[in-house]
């Protein structure tokens, strides 16, 4: 494979008239999505922006469109998605583009907090510290969850987001269900409610693709599916919203 | 879709399960040896039974399917707000009208 070059395709939207699409990068043996970006941005037009930070899938910084999927950059290898010897690379979905592969990831935060996915603390410094049990079955449910690095992977995935920009998403959700399993969070009733109106878990229609491109092997769609089932418990324990 | 949609179109599907195999049943028993209105009116006609079941079932498939078509223009046809609202009223309502003609139709005595 080493000495081949690899025929990349930036998707620099529609406004990269007169703009370099189309790169030729020297194959390596061991070489990531984010490697032939940096490889390009580094020697072949140092104006394509992108995003990146720990390069070790930790941050959550470097998903992208890849082959027409999201992926985490960092951790994909390039020869898992070479098409031939040739890939598209594009900006991540469901997302506004600031410029080339880097997109404005506010709307996926601010839906994160809509979502009521912020510690709700009940203790004071005062108190003793909680005890938590490894072992009980909510703490197993938090615990599911709790490993997200908000690399919007799953949020560019998601079907439903594309056709209802009011969706909160899945990985907002997730947040909201860990913490709803959380014995140190106390914010059961302002997450109920926050994830049952007009953009809540409701709308989500359980195909699946969060669970399937999540790089972590997260499952959020169990976890929307379990934030309906304490919706609908509650709505007759409380009564409509 | 809002928790009391979303209770509302599940409610109504739980409803609605039984009385289509109840519906589907009835078909089959019904068209044995031939099927005429004045066989069908025969049963349906001043029965209770039948406009409560038919009665259920139209004002459930009137909820469910208004919901349903609400989701569907929100999310392939770009309607929001008032405009989704207004459309699931329109059909629910349209919905309910024809069916209960219908079953009026065939249950007053
Ligand atoms: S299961 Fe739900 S959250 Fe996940 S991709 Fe599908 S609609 Fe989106
Ligand atoms: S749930 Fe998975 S895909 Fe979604 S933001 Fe978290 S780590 Fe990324
Ligand atoms: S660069 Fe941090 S997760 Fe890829």
């Amino acid at each position: 494979m080493a000495a081949e070059a690899l025929k990349i395709t930036i998707d620099r939207g529609p406004n990269a008239q007169g703009l370099q699409t189309e790169f030729e990068v020297p194959a390596q043996d061991n070489q990531t999505v984010l490697d032939v970006v940096s490889w390009i941005q580094q020697n072949a037009d140092p104006t394509l922006s992108y995003r990146f930070a720990c390069r070790v899938g930790m941050c959550g910084s470097c998903a992208m469109m890849v082959g027409g999927v999201p992926r985490w950059t960092c951790r994909t290898h390039i020869s898992k998605v070479l098409d031939g010897n040739a890939v598209t690379i594009g900006p991540l979905r469901n997302l506004p583009v600031i410029k080339d592969l880097a997109v404005d990831m506010d709307p996926f935060f601010d839906k994160w907090v809509a979502a009521e996915g912020v510690h709700h603390g009940g203790l004071t410094r005062d108190d003793p510290i909680a005890v938590v049990d490894e072992t009980a079955p909510a703490r197993v449910e938090a615990n599911a969850g709790i490993e997200c690095i908000n690399c919007s992977v799953c949020y560019a995935a998601c079907d439903t987001v594309t056709g209802n920009a009011d969706y909160l998403g899945p990985a907002a959700l997730q947040r909201a269900w860990t913490l709803l399993n959380d014995a140190k969070d106390e914010g059961r009733v302002a997450i109920l409610d926050a994830v049952s109106g007009n953009g809540g878990c409701h709308n989500c229609h359980s195909m699946g693709s969060c669970t399937a491109y999540c790089p972590n092997d997260l499952d959020p769609m169990s976890a929307i599916a379990g934030l309906k089932r304490e919706t609908a418990k509650s709505f007759f324990k409380r009564g409509r919203r | 879709m809002t928790l009391r949609l979303y209770m509302l179109q599940r409610i109504t599907a739980l409803l609605m399960a039984p009385l289509v195999i109840g519906h589907l049943a009835v078909m089959i028993y019904a068209i044995q040896g031939g099927l005429s209105a004045a066989e069908i009116l025969g049963r349906t006609q001043g029965s209770v039974l039948w406009f409560a079941f038919y009665g259920t079932f139209v004002a459930a498939v009137s909820i469910h399917g208004a919901i349903g078509l609400r989701t569907i223009a929100a999310e392939w046809g770009g309607l929001r707000g008032i405009a989704a609202d207004a459309l699931m009223w329109i059909v629910g309502l349209g919905l309910f009208v024809l069916g209960a003609q219908a079953v009026w139709a065939v249950t007053y005595p």
